[in-house]
């Protein structure tokens, strides 16, 4: 345990609010609308291979 | 979207069904046939767009660009399918595609493709921040400074829950470089926002946030 604790303090506090805050930026662009062209484009590749 | 088992939770489990060796995530020999339990990457696909499209927002930094990359990958996943080997890493495999697009096509345009007009800064500006504990803005706009290397990084390892290990394959450099660069962006960010070890990232941290850093056992050292 005081091994973990040396460790996440080699992690420090800045590099974990810095993940904490890439995560946040992340997930806002992961929580935006994905556009309708990518589903109709995935059911026209779709539907291609199944015509050949 | 927010699937679970493919690539492992936050922190990154470095042992992704199906991905036995860094190699793996490429190598592909498949046989047609599925093994017992994996899916058809084709029905899985589509779950990963959000990701994707997350990952080349990252990237772009610019929603109009993000799309056409995340468009181009697509087609270049479907008709490379046969590339991938079945029940590794779809995700991983998806994410590679996607950067390897971004730097040949900005290597072949030459072009940068900032947000020179703040389109997309401005509009996730307008989003009200619900929990008002930090500068949210401001980490963004430093973040849309980095480079797209080291923006590259921090979301596949800082963000994104993949193993360093998992970057390496996908970044096609040593996992040493990995670190090193994921260390250096950290570092540059800090620089950029003005802050040293021992300082506060968050103008507000609330009780909760504080507990868990309090447990962490970085006093100020």
């Amino acid at each position: 345990m005081y091994v973990e604790m040396a460790e996440s303090k080699g992690k420090s506090r800045l590099h974990q609010q810095i993940d904490e805050n890439l995560k946040r930026v992340y997930e806002e662009a992961l929580n935006e609308e994905i556009p309708d062209r990518f589903k109709e484009l995935i059911a026209r590749l779709r539907s291609k291979e199944v015509g050949q | 979207m927010r699937d679970s088992q493919v690539t492992g939770g936050p922190g990154g489990t470095a042992n992704t069904p199906g991905t036995p060796s860094a190699r793996g995530v490429f190598a592909g020999s498949s046989g047609g046939a599925l093994p017992a339990g994996a899916r058809d990457p084709r029905d899985e696909l589509p779950e990963h767009l959000g990701a994707l499209r997350a990952f080349a927002i990252s990237l772009t930094r610019n929603v109009a660009a993000a799309d056409d990359l995340v468009q181009d990958t697509i087609v270049k996943a479907w008709t490379n399918l046969d590339k991938f080997q079945p029940g590794s890493n779809l995700r991983a495999w998806l994410f590679t595609i996607l950067r390897n697009t971004f730097y040949s096509d900005k290597r072949k345009t030459r072009r940068e493709v900032a947000d020179p007009e703040g389109i997309y800064a401005a509009a996730l500006c307008e989003k009200p921040s619900h929990d008002g504990r930090l500068a949210l803005a401001d980490f963004r706009r430093a973040f849309d400074q980095l480079s797209p290397e080291h923006r590259e990084v921090l979301i596949l390892v800082g963000a994104s829950g993949f193993a360093y290990e998992e970057a390496s394959v996908m970044m096609g450099v040593a996992v040493g470089t990995v670190k090193s660069r994921a260390n250096r962006a950290r570092a540059r960010l800090a620089e950029m926002l003005g802050l040293e070890e021992g300082e506060e990232l968050l103008s507000g941290v609330d009780g909760p946030t504080l507990a868990v850093l309090g447990k962490s056992g970085v006093r100020a050292a």
